[in-house]
């Protein structure tokens, strides 16, 4: 390490301001960081500081999305062969997936931090380490047939115009990784939905409809049982089918804190009335369904467990979070359910809490504001 | 029966080197007032360098207030006088005689004495600038008359001095002083002490007092918690606040009729050598402390604690209101992959670190900041160490936006810098919080007057 440390020290006056490749500065200090954590001290306030950092919290977010990526490579796998009614080992169908899908991140990957790399340069700041996370989450929720000059598009403009039209990560009003779906999805519709897209390279007799594809045209016996739901093994998005994966990342994000536990609950909650209120009032199979199935289908969990819990563009409030989550899972499965546009309820419902996100914040802390008042009249009085 | 505050919010951080209760005496004669150490004060110097002054002998005054006197602590020749850029006023140093010689503000009794007189005999003295005021934690007026007066007995930040041992056998001293700031308000005295120990019977037998009891992790010795918990600070309300030491102080002052400035200084930090107690003045050099007492790497000489200390010199002097002098590894070094790996060795607030597994093991921490500034991402996390009804993250961005409305209708006038020390310590952005606090302060201070 002793050498790499002195290379470094050596080329490091070579990015400087105004030397030969200053302007390559945020660049060469995102490498450097990523080797060696900075030799900065304090200089004023506390003198001393956490050990945590960014990049450890954004890692953590990292490490919790790849069972998910795992399960979602074998999964890629599984459908392509079970389409053909063919029969492959393991790692044959993990490798047909892994293929499938590791070009998709790399696009990703190269694309979104390349932009944000030409930012970070020309605004003269540090390279952020938002994308580490949003590069994997938007993988994660594209279909595998997904063509990769749409993956590069897409990523393009969320990163631009999802985030750093706004200044950057903790700026954004929307979370990335949805505006890089949602513009795929009112895009290239014929890519994103429909029954063709979720099986890669699919023998053409099979059916390839996701559970929620099935439900909104009214075939709710075709829809897998609970437990293929929960496990995971169905058509859809590379990284939402396995509730077991999402899980195996809720406990990640929940045991270290990087997640509000607050949201990820209120999200199911919310979910589930609205749920129950269907099957109260049912007056169509869909509406019938049980509640607790809402859960599990579709990208109910991932969205829940990964998405609503985005830090900045969620609710920053505690009280405020509970009703973010609250009305997502409530409009995600109003979406479903009701709308006959939109098979999948969560991308929507999520895009527009984020906005709402905001609003429900400021009531939040006009509530304190007025309890402070409040206090101060009432001493008055007496 | 004192009524028990329970803080559950809140966070200790654990260091290596806390004091040992042993007392040694210091052997210094090198003091020093710093104006710095003052809030929104002008400094304006009565003396010269080269004169002779005693202990008590006006030093300086408050340029806008100039019925603030600061006085030397000990009696001596003003040795040199230290000034910064723009010829800032840092430090007055003097060269102490070996016994000190007072000057006598006559020996009085404070229950006697009316609120005047004792306001006048502490200003003159220069023991008014003991006694400090929320908002804005500046030296209190005497023409206000506030709504009450808080002393925190207990000092619950990282390797604190323990106020116990300090005030030990001081019992009639310190009772003295509770009498006289007793006068200085038309409200009540709240003495704030510990729930979970036996508190040193000096405490529990004040007279003249409320006594309230506390219990949970830092910060829920700082003043603003306490005040926050029993008697909140509205808009236009102001509430006076000192420590023991001070009390000390104070009472001295009746009783000997002098500003005897003798304290005691707890020495800690995990490069020192033997940490232990020193008896001394306000004001001394820290030198004779970490004399052959101290590790040979790289360090950091803290007057007061880790969170909200002042970075000194080795040759440096303790600030005029601290106890506690730190000494801590230096941390301009890389680390290899620093940031990723499952290191058992660091500390940290956060579950993504193990230190959290091992609830009584104590560590060494270094001044690294362990990463780059990066604007607000995480939320959430403040408020799991910010023990008021108050949304810090909020207050902070509004101190940024210069809201001056916003920023006192989020409850500023109830905040301190110390308050947002720890929400500095675990702030994965690495923002220097405290001192935006300190100008948000600082700009309500400049338009509320």
């Amino acid at each position: 390490m002793k050498a790499l440390r002195n290379f470094l020290d050596k080329i490091k006056p070579q990015f400087e301001k105004g030397a030969k490749f200053g302007i390559f500065g945020s660049s060469f200090e995102a490498f450097e960081s990523f080797l060696f954590v900075s030799n900065k001290v304090t200089s004023k306030g506390s003198h001393i500081r956490d050990s945590i950092d960014m990049k450890r919290t954004m890692s953590v977010v990292v490490i919790a999305l790849i069972p998910a990526l795992l399960f979602g490579m074998w999964n890629v796998g599984y459908q392509h062969f079970l389409s053909l009614g063919e029969h492959a080992d393991f790692w044959a169908t993990f490798w047909f997936g892994f293929l499938k899908v590791f070009p998709i991140i790399v696009v990703c990957y190269v694309v979104g931090l390349g932009i944000e790399f030409a930012f970070a340069q020309v605004r003269g700041h540090e390279v952020n380490e938002g994308f580490l996370v949003t590069g994997m989450i938007i993988p994660l929720i594209l279909p595998p047939e997904i063509p990769l000059w749409m993956v590069a598009v897409a990523t393009a403009f969320a990163v631009i115009i999802g985030k750093e039209v706004f200044g950057g990560t903790g700026m954004n009003i929307l979370n990335p990784a949805l505006t890089a779906r949602t513009f795929l999805f009112f895009a290239y519709p014929s890519n994103m939905s429909g029954d063709k897209v979720w099986i890669a390279e699919k023998a053409d007799a099979f059916s390839g409809a996701t559970p929620l594809g099935d439900a909104l045209v009214g075939n709710i016996d075709k829809i897998p049982s609970p437990l293929e739901m929960f496990i995971g093994n169905i058509p859809g998005s590379i990284g939402e089918t396995s509730v077991i994966a999402i899980l195996i990342g809720a406990f990640i994000l929940l045991y270290t804190g990087a997640g509000s536990w607050r949201i990820m609950f209120s999200v199911v909650l919310g979910g589930l009335v609205m749920g129950w209120i269907f099957n109260l009032c049912a007056i169509n199979e869909y509406m019938q369904i049980p509640a607790w199935e809402h859960l599990i289908m579709g990208g109910f969990a991932f969205g829940a467990v990964f998405m609503a819990t985005d830090p900045v563009t969620a609710s920053q409030t505690t009280k405020g979070k509970i009703i973010y989550g609250f009305l997502i899972g409530l409009l995600a499965v109003l979406i479903r359910v009701i709308n006959p546009a939109y098979p999948e309820g969560m991308m929507l419902a999520i895009l527009f809490m984020n906005v709402f996100a905001p609003l429900i914040d400021h009531y939040v802390i006009e509530a304190n504001i007025k309890k402070r008042l409040k206090r101060a009249k009432k001493l008055i009085k007496i | 029966m004192p009524t028990i505050t329970k803080i559950r919010k809140g966070f200790d951080i654990r260091l290596i080197g806390e004091a040992e209760k042993t007392i040694k005496e210091l052997e210094t004669n090198r003091y020093a007032l710093k104006p710095t150490d003052f809030i929104g004060i002008f400094p304006k110097l009565l003396i010269k360098e080269g004169e002779e002054v005693k202990a008590g002998s006006p030093v300086f005054f408050d340029k806008y207030r100039d019925n603030i006197v600061f006085t030397s602590p000990v009696s001596g020749k003003i040795s040199e006088i230290r000034r910064g850029a723009k010829r800032v006023l840092l430090e007055i140093i003097i060269n102490a005689d070996p016994d000190i010689s007072y000057i006598d503000f006559e020996k009085a009794n404070p229950n006697d004495l009316t609120r005047e007189l004792i306001i006048e005999k502490m200003l003159k003295s220069g023991v008014w600038p003991l006694i400090r005021q929320r908002p804005y934690s500046v030296i209190a007026d005497p023409a206000d008359n506030p709504k009450a007066i808080f002393i925190s007995a207990f000092d619950t930040s990282p390797l604190a001095p323990d106020y116990d041992l300090i005030v030990h056998g001081q019992g009639d001293i310190f009772q003295t002083g509770l009498d006289a700031i007793a006068k200085l308000t038309s409200g009540k005295v709240h003495l704030n002490l510990k729930a979970d120990n036996p508190s040193s019977r000096v405490f529990s037998k004040s007279k003249n007092v409320q006594i309230n009891e506390f219990t949970g992790p830092h910060p829920a010795g700082n003043v603003s918690i306490q005040i926050n918990h029993i008697d909140p600070i509205n808009k236009g309300d102001i509430v006076w606040y000192l420590y023991p030491q001070d009390v000390l102080t104070i009472g001295k002052l009746f009783i000997e009729g002098k500003f005897d400035a003798s304290k005691m200084v707890a020495l800690t930090g995990s490069e020192i050598l033997k940490p232990k107690y020193y008896k001394t003045h306000i004001g001394a050099s820290i030198e004779g402390m970490i004399e052959d007492n101290v590790t040979d790497i790289k360090k950091r000489f803290i007057s007061g604690n880790v969170l909200t200390g002042s970075k000194i010199e080795s040759t440096g002097f303790v600030g005029f209101y601290d106890s506690q002098v730190t000494i801590i590894p230096e941390g301009d070094h890389y680390e290899f992959l620093g940031w990723g790996l499952p290191n058992c060795k660091k500390f940290s607030f956060y579950r993504s670190f193990c230190s959290w597994m091992t609830p009584n093991k104590k560590f060494r921490i270094d001044t690294n900041i362990n990463g780059g500034v990066r604007a607000f991402v995480m939320t959430g996390q403040f408020e799991k160490v910010f023990p008021m009804n108050i949304y810090p993250m909020q207050l902070i961005k509004a101190i940024l936006i210069e809201d001056i409305d916003l920023m006192e209708n989020l409850g500023i006038y109830e905040v301190d810098e110390e308050d947002f020390a720890l929400c500095e310590f675990i702030s994965t952005s690495k923002i220097e919080i405290q001192s935006i606090i300190r100008k948000g302060l600082d700009l309500m201070r400049k338009e509320m007057s």
